[in-house]
């Protein structure tokens, strides 16, 4: 008779192996999408912030557009929607690699770009209008400006709320399971199907998410005190 | 140095700037005055284009500051410019405040860029707060950071828009202090200020502004001693006795 509760499957072996590999992509996931999604998160917020009319429309447009729309939609959109409108040539080079990651990458940055950039947009907005005026009389850019002086102080206010985002961003991957990338969730499930084992496969993904969360909220933390908000 | 020539400026249908007509000469101190609103303060942000004129010609060393061929980045880094409210940058230190522009605009290594500004902040008196945050510095001394940071560009002019105005008291003395030094290594210098004390002993000239208007335009003894515009004698009147019982 087998234990009610059996970790030592999942903890050495094939099934363990499979869970790591789920891990690791979820892990990849988060990375990439977060390497990409700050920067553009930074350029929708200025110009959403510029002085040209129709960059601001267009800043507030791309973010309605895709923050009104369910993460589900976005994954199933860029997985089985996008690659239709692109030249056959152009679709097949894609099919023959990991369109299934790249989609959920595409799906996942647009989406934390979207909520990032309004958390930075109102970062911005907090620092005084005259650090950028102070900036801009010692003779620097505007994008000078706003890259030593004003972004500096506007992402120290904007970290903890763009640290709820990434731990979003982070249990999101979760949603690439639908379009078949290998992710944590994606691996539990094979796990599962495979030992019928649902209580340990879900609780060492769960244990997953958590201790990952819980280490992102320990980094900023750290980033906190290292660099702290500072008031003149 | 400046020549400012039939300048105007609204804001929406005010007018801010009547057709001001000035010139600044080299290594002089000008001292700007008038009531709130009188649009003093509006007239030096115009000179390093802080603010856009409606008409007129502003001709800052030969630079037409509000022409279409201005490069207006390198035409501000060779004015400094000192805020009210000071504007130190409060994420870095009082040195890097001082060693920000130099480095990226003027090109200095950063040793170079750490010993003048290190010498500046000596001359401000401050050399010893190098490594403080701006947070961490009374308001005389904030402000005397903003002056070494603009000089640290080593401009030629330096405006002031009403530097001490946001100073408690006992803080104002030692930034016209520094204003005064300043004025006597032979810095042009256009200064807002109410500070009639500093106008009398450090200006060369001093104009009165009302209602967007230069009224009056005088070197500091004519100014005080005989006052001809009746607002100029009305606003000087009322500054020295605002309590005229115990006068």
């Amino acid at each position: 008779m087998t234990p009610l509760f059996d970790l030592d499957l999942l903890l050495t072996g094939t099934y363990h192996d499979w869970l790591v590999a789920g891990l690791i992509t979820s892990l990849s996931l988060t990375g990439i999408s977060l390497a990409l999604a700050l920067p553009l998160a930074i350029i929708i917020a200025l110009i959403r912030l510029s002085p040209v009319k129709v960059l601001q429309w267009s800043g507030f447009a791309f973010v309605e557009a895709i923050r009104n729309v369910p993460l589900l939609a976005h994954m199933l959109f860029w997985y089985f929607g996008a690659p239709e409108l692109l030249p056959t040539a152009l679709r097949e080079w894609l099919y023959a690699r990991n369109i299934e990651a790249t989609s959920a990458i595409i799906a996942l940055t647009l989406y934390t770009a979207a909520y990032m950039s309004e958390d930075v947009r109102s970062g911005i907005r907090s620092i005084p209008g005259q650090q950028f005026e102070a900036a801009r009389a010692l003779g620097f850019s505007f994008v000078a400006s706003m890259r030593l002086v004003v972004l500096p102080q506007a992402l120290r206010v904007t970290i903890p709320p763009l640290i709820s985002q990434t731990l979003n961003l982070w249990k999101d991957t979760s949603i690439a399971t639908v379009i078949g990338v290998a992710e944590l969730m994606y691996q539990a499930a094979k796990v599962e199907s495979a030992t019928f084992r649902s209580f340990e496969a879900l609780a060492v993904a769960s244990a997953c998410y958590l201790g990952m969360s819980l280490l992102i909220t320990g980094a900023a933390g750290w980033y906190q005190g290292r660099f702290p908000v500072r008031t003149a | 140095m400046i020549q400012i020539e039939k300048v105007n400026k609204w804001y929406g249908s005010y007018h801010a700037l009547v057709d001001v007509t000035e010139s600044v000469a080299k290594g002089e101190v000008v001292v700007v005055c008038g009531p709130s609103g009188s649009g003093k303060s509006t007239l030096i942000r115009t000179l390093n284009r802080l603010e856009p004129i409606q008409s007129g010609r502003i001709v800052i060393d030969g630079v037409d500051a509000h022409g279409p061929r201005v490069k207006l980045n390198a035409f501000r880094s060779h004015i400094g410019f000192v805020f009210q409210q000071f504007n130190l940058f409060p994420h870095i230190t009082v040195l890097e405040n001082c060693t920000l522009a130099p480095t990226r605009l003027r090109g200095l290594k950063p040793s170079e860029a750490r010993d003048e500004a290190l010498a500046l902040l000596d001359r401000v008196g401050l050399a010893a707060k190098a490594r403080a945050y701006p947070g961490e510095l009374s308001g005389g001394q904030q402000q005397r950071v903003a002056i070494a940071r603009a000089l640290a560009m080593r401009p030629p002019l330096m405006l002031f828009d009403e530097p001490t105005s946001a100073l408690d008291p006992e803080m104002v003395g030692e930034v016209l202090l520094v204003m005064r030094d300043l004025a006597r290594d032979g810095m042009t210098m256009v200064c807002v200020t109410h500070e009639m004390g500093f106008a009398r002993d450090v200006a060369d000239r001093v104009l009165f502004m009302d209602e967007g208007k230069v009224l009056e335009r005088a070197a500091p003894g004519e100014f005080f001693a005989r006052p001809e515009h009746p607002r100029l004698q009305q606003f000087l009147s009322d500054i020295r006795t605002p309590f005229p019982q115990a006068a």
